[in-house]
């Protein structure tokens, strides 16, 4: 079933690890996927994904092999790490995308910037009165700090993604709540009108949002719909006169939901499929003025931190929008929504790259002048590690901001999977590098006065929203594993005329005999990598190679399944993030020597530790994908959480017996 | 007849909350590489002020001027998003800017406003990396031009200037006749933060360049700087129980 006329000899078979059985797999692993779009909704993953899937299908169909093998490849290294095989042309070397006038003018930028930062705005007084003071909102407005991407024919102040993100870490660096306002006013509220509205939407709404005299949110979720976006209920019909849409339905948790007056609204559309000829909801994407009527707001929510971002509930009730203001395409909403989430996520890891920063310098500051039995505490090693650890987590964090903002300044559209990684990582390595700044500091780091405990507050959600990091990790092992499996496909329509693939055919057996007999397979950094970082740049290199073989294995053994094995989606997640994080530090400290900074030489250090450990990190993950006992573990995980679920908490009794 | 044109003499200094100066190893001056730079403090209420009159119309033009090596024009940047209207930037690098001090650049100043026939000079009083205090009044003198220092506050009043000075003995006013030069005091005004649209605005504004020589200066320092030693280290000090024990210490250590 798997060839047409040549015989798949057994030891063909072996060398190449092709079961038999693979043949249907791929597009078995397209329909699954398709049934269980709205199981993994929020994350990109659902439709953007499974469209790409179901044109996969159809055209790898039609394509003969030989084309295929020409077809156009991503230049995304994540996508590529996935299939075992590097492709260095977006992070090596280190983009330096902006021209002369850019670089100046982003200089002129930083230090007003960075000024009213330090000197005006007063976050613990944001914190405590739970909004940002009247006076500095009114200075964000005059200084242009609400319109920093529009275009500056439209009043803005027209940055590129990279200047953009230097900006975002002075403000993550201050205050984390001032940063949520203008994010979600600019990175998710307004992006939509930004990247797919027409030129009379822009010309209509953008000017008066870049100038901060309307505010913007994003509405997406719902009381029963927030990571599984692709179910929510808000409705939109349109009315009798064919002119308006009306939309009905309440939204939960707005950033800037209390304060905005245009917001970008989600909504489901009955549509005729015209596939099936059935009536099918579909997502639109709306502009929706306060102004229109029937939109009103719930009070501010009591939040853990951020406390000084407004958010609240957003009811719209027979709200009339004229069809003018429907953004993109009708029925094409969920694209939309990815897109936007998509195209601000590097501005996360650039705020939180600077927020590392900031309790770094405070974590550095403690522990250089306190006292404890005798010596300064920064002698200890126990303090040490922190603090190395703490600077390792932030030079990758950084690293990643500025390369995915070069990459998509270079026209780059291909960085969903690195955005993802950036954002897991950025957050989850900002909130244990003030967790520790606050170990560091001891008792003082506990206290208010030193303002880290807003900032471990302000951080929790970021792992939360946006994507919680769950489900990005799901987002970036499935589109990895699609990308892998349309790999193994092409091998296997190659198969059956292996005549004409002699040379694909050729090389993958040998490749894959060589990987078999524990040889290198010819993967390398050299050349890519500066020499001293040599050592690190091949561990890299071997780490590809394991993750690229486990990716295989994982999408042989479990087929169309793989969707539903989540223990293993991430642990693949995770290798996946620790390579790119590898490959990210590589490309910058070797950027460094080349250039003869300074800080090169601590900047290897820094690589070659991080590379050390990141590198046992996966080779555990990809023995433990390997290991029956991991097996057994993830079996009991489950067992124990059905038995806690059942039992609606603790199952073992006491140890005292009451 | 309404004044024309304002100067606004800038001057760039090490930035004062840097956390180390540290003295060169051959004790000839202050390490100045890789130290953060920006328009001194004074200078800034300065361009303040000369903005302020220009906004309130006693004024046509205001020109920011700064004399020093390229990095210069960053600070002249700064005052044109401030809202200044156009830069002269006056190129002075290596030795000469080394030996550069407050004869010199009052020289080219003088010159400057000769030429473009300015109404009015203002600088901040006193740069605070060398805490001159000299380069206002110097240019005064060059000029022949009456001088209002240590400005507090500042009113145009026809073809006089009304001056608040701020003295050891407390508040000055004076009356000068324009054309005149004035320095600016700390309480004078709260310079404003240039914002991001003003700074884009500014990118059009003219800088014109040129050299002391264009201007028939000669850059020859009459001062040789022999040492600079960074001040002594602070001993401890001792505490005492009573008065007389002060009494006799400070017999016993000479002081008194």
């Amino acid at each position: 079933m798997l060839l047409g006329k040549v015989s798949l000899t057994p030891a063909l078979c072996t060398a190449l690890r092709i079961s038999p059985a693979f043949s249907g797999i791929q597009k078995q692993i397209g329909a699954a996927a398709t049934q269980n779009a709205r199981l993994y909704a929020s994350s990109q993953a659902a439709e953007a994904v499974l469209d790409k899937q179901a044109v996969g299908t159809t055209t790898a169909t039609k394509a003969a092999t030989a084309k295929k093998a020409q077809s156009v490849e991503s230049q995304s290294f994540a996508v590529n790490m996935f299939k075992g095989q590097i492709n260095p042309s977006q992070v090596f070397p280190f983009p330096s995308v902006m021209n002369e006038e850019q670089t100046q003018f982003l200089q002129e930028l930083v230090p007003p910037v960075s000024k009213f930062f330090e000197e005006v705005n007063d976050p613990a007084k944001n914190d405590s009165l739970e909004k940002v003071e009247d006076s500095t909102m009114e200075s964000l407005k005059e200084m242009g700090a609400f319109g920093l991407q529009v275009p500056q024919d439209l009043g803005g102040v027209g940055l590129t993604n990279t200047q953009y993100a230097r900006l975002v870490e002075i403000v993550g660096q201050h205050d984390l709540g001032v940063g949520i306002t203008l994010g979600a006013h600019q990175s998710i509220g307004f992006k939509g009108i930004l990247l797919v509205g027409s030129p009379a939407q822009k010309a209509k709404y953008l000017p008066k949002l870049a100038t901060g005299e309307t505010l913007a949110a994003f509405c997406l979720t719902e009381p029963a719909s927030g990571s599984d976006a692709a179910s929510i209920k808000t409705l939109a019909t349109l009315s009798p006169c064919g002119k308006h849409y009306i939309l009905n339905g309440g939204k939960i948790w707005i950033s800037n939901g209390g304060l905005a007056e245009i917001f970008t609204v989600f909504a489901k559309m009955p549509m005729m499929d015209e596939k099936t000829g059935q009536m099918k909801d579909k997502i639109t994407a709306f502009i929706v003025e306060r102004s229109f009527g029937g939109v009103t707001h719930g009070p501010p929510e009591k939040k853990m931190g951020i406390k000084a971002s407004n958010t609240a509930e957003v009811y719209f009730e027979n709200v009339p929008v004229p069809i003018e203001n429907v953004l993109g395409e009708v029925g094409g909403g969920f694209k939309v929504a990815m897109a936007i989430l998509n195209n601000g996520r590097f501005g996360m890891a650039a705020a939180l790259s600077g927020t590392m920063k900031g309790v770094i310098t405070q974590a550095v500051d403690h522990a250089a002048n306190r006292v404890q039995f005798g010596s300064k505490i920064h002698t200890y090693g126990a303090i040490q590690e922190k603090l190395a650890r703490m600077t390792m987590l932030q030079y990758v964090t950084e690293s990643m901001a500025y390369m995915i903002s070069g990459n998509m300044d270079s026209g780059s559209k291909d960085y969903h999977i690195e955005a993802a990684i950036s954002k897991i990582f950025a957050s989850e390595a900002a909130w244990e590098v003030t967790d520790e700044c606050i170990q560091v500091m001891g008792g003082m780091g506990f206290m208010k006065g030193s303002g880290v405990e807003r900032v471990m507050r302000d951080l929790r959600i970021f792992r939360i929203f946006e994507g919680t990091n769950d489900i990005l990790r799901l987002f970036v092992a499935l589109n990895g594993f699609q990308d892998a499996g349309k790999h193994l496909k092409s091998l296997q329509k190659a198969l059956k005329n292996p005549l004409g693939n002699a040379g694909l055919l050729a090389g993958e057996i040998t490749k894959r005999a060589k990987r078999t007999a524990g040889l290198s397979t010819g993967l390398t950094l050299q050349g890519s990598v500066h020499p001293e970082l040599s050592h690190s740049g091949n561990l890299a290199v071997k780490a590809i190679e394991h993750f690229g073989v486990t990716v295989e294995d994982m999408l042989l053994k479990h087929g169309k399944n793989i969707l539903h094995e989540q223990f293993v989606l991430k642990r693949v997640a995770d290798s996946a993030i620790d390579l790119y994080a590898m490959v990210v530090v590589l490309s910058r400290a070797s950027r460094s020597l080349s250039q003869g900074h300074a800080s090169a030489q601590h900047e290897k250090i820094l690589c070659e530790t991080w590379c050390i450990e990141a590198y046992d990190r996966i080779m555990k993950n990809v023995k433990d994908l390997k290991s029956s006992s991991t097996t057994q573990v993830f079996k009991n995980m489950k067992a124990i959480s059905a038995a806690v679920v059942e039992n609606g908490g603790i199952v073992a009794p006491h140890p005292l017996g009451f | 007849m309404s004044p024309a044109s304002v100067f606004v003499c800038l001057s760039l200094t090490l930035l004062s909350d840097y956390p180390v100066i540290r003295v060169k190893p051959d004790n000839s001056g202050v390490v100045t590489d890789g130290v953060k730079h920006s328009m001194n403090p004074f200078c800034e209420i300065a361009v303040e002020e000369a903005v302020k009159l220009k906004e309130k119309k006693f004024i046509k033009e205001v020109v920011a001027v700064s004399c020093g090596p390229t990095q210069v024009t960053e600070t002249i940047r700064t005052a044109l998003a401030m809202g200044c209207d156009r830069g002269i930037h006056v190129e002075v690098s290596g030795k000469d800017y080394e030996a550069m001090g407050p004869l010199q650049i009052a020289k080219i100043f003088a010159a400057l406003a000769k030429k473009e026939e300015a109404s009015l000079v203002i600088l901040g009083k006193q740069a605070i990396d060398d805490d001159c205090n000299q380069t206002g009044q110097m240019t005064a003198a060059l000029l022949d031009w009456p001088q209002g220092t240590f400005a507090s506050e500042v009113t145009i009043d026809g073809e006089k200037v009304k001056v608040v000075r701020e003295i050891d003995g407390g508040l000055e006013t004076i009356k000068i006749s324009m054309p005149a030069v004035l320095t600016a005091d700390l309480r004078l005004n709260t310079p404003r933060y240039a914002t991001l649209p003003n700074i884009m605005k500014a990118k059009k504004k003219k800088i014109a360049n040129m050299k002391p020589a264009d201007l028939g200066v000669d850059m020859v320092s009459r001062v040789e700087v022999l040492r600079v030693d960074e001040p002594p280290t602070r001993l401890a000090g001792v505490k005492v129980e009573t008065v007389d024990d002060l009494v006799a210490k400070l017999k016993a250590n000479g002081t008194i």
